[in-house]
């Protein structure tokens, strides 16, 4: 397969290195082959998705925990951009988180990060793997 | 984090001086705003011009914000999104419930 990426990453488990994933993320999507779309919406989306889902791994996969990790890896192939964030923590079920509501007098401070991920992305599945969870996501290109 | 808080007669006026408001800074942001809140502020503005990426925790933040104006009769808005920022307002729809204007002076004269 012709300019195949693989990268793997492993940070601790704080949110003081969220801009450096997420910086790489949209460092990404300016060398992807086979991309017609709009590169720099593609950046800036690859920098949410990565903060999203390493933020949720942080807080609620890992509860916090400063000296545990978060290990992403992000695979690039001609077709699909495939990125995995593992935590070790006791997870969560993807398919009870609510979408927000939209109404000015229901809202709510939190619960955006999973609607924004499954917006920008065509498909998100978290489940156990290694002793934790996985959270996948995938963008299909061409 | 980087903030600057400006009184413009009863406007308050935060200033967020940061590339990124994001679950790493933005719980000071909101405890700017709560100090503010606490001093008898009613109505703050909140400049992100110099933000270029905002995440659902920085949303939160400012949703916070807009809740704990409008138990105090007060409001929250919002001024100088850059395309990028704006376009996470309008997914999450939160275009919707802010009073977002251009910059710091359009959002005094509307008052």
């Amino acid at each position: 397969m012709k300019n195949k990426i693989d990268l793997e990453i492993t940070v601790p488990n704080q949110t003081r290195y969220l801009s450096l994933i997420g910086k790489i993320g949209e460092d990404l999507a300016r060398v992807v082959d086979n991309f017609r779309g709009d590169r720099e919406a593609l950046a800036h989306h690859l920098n949410m998705v990565l903060t999203e889902a390493v933020v949720n791994a942080i807080k609620h996969a890992n509860a916090a925990d400063p000296h545990k990790e978060v290990q992403i890896r992000i695979s690039i192939s001609d077709r699909e951009l495939y990125i995995r964030v593992f935590d070790h923590g006791r997870g969560f079920d993807l398919n009870t988180v609510p979408p927000p509501l939209f109404n000015a007098a229901q809202i709510e401070e939190k619960g955006r990060g999973i609607f924004i991920i499954r917006s920008l992305m065509d498909s998100v599945v978290y489940k156990r793997a290694k002793g934790g969870n996985v959270l996948e996501m995938k963008k299909m290109l061409g | 984090m980087n903030l600057k808080t400006e009184a413009n007669g009863n406007l308050m006026v935060i200033f967020v001086r940061e590339e990124r408001l994001d679950a790493h800074n933005s719980e000071e942001l909101k405890a700017e705003m709560n100090r503010l809140f606490e001093g008898g502020a009613k109505d703050i503005l909140i400049d992100l011009k110099e933000v270029r990426f905002i995440d659902s925790s920085g949303l939160g933040v400012l949703v916070s914000g807009f809740k704990n104006a409008s138990t105090r009769q007060g409001s929250l808005k919002l001024c100088g999104l850059q395309a990028q920022v704006r376009s996470m307002f309008e997914l999450t729809r939160l275009h919707r419930v802010f009073d977002i204007f251009q910059t710091v002076d359009e959002a005094l004269e509307s008052m």
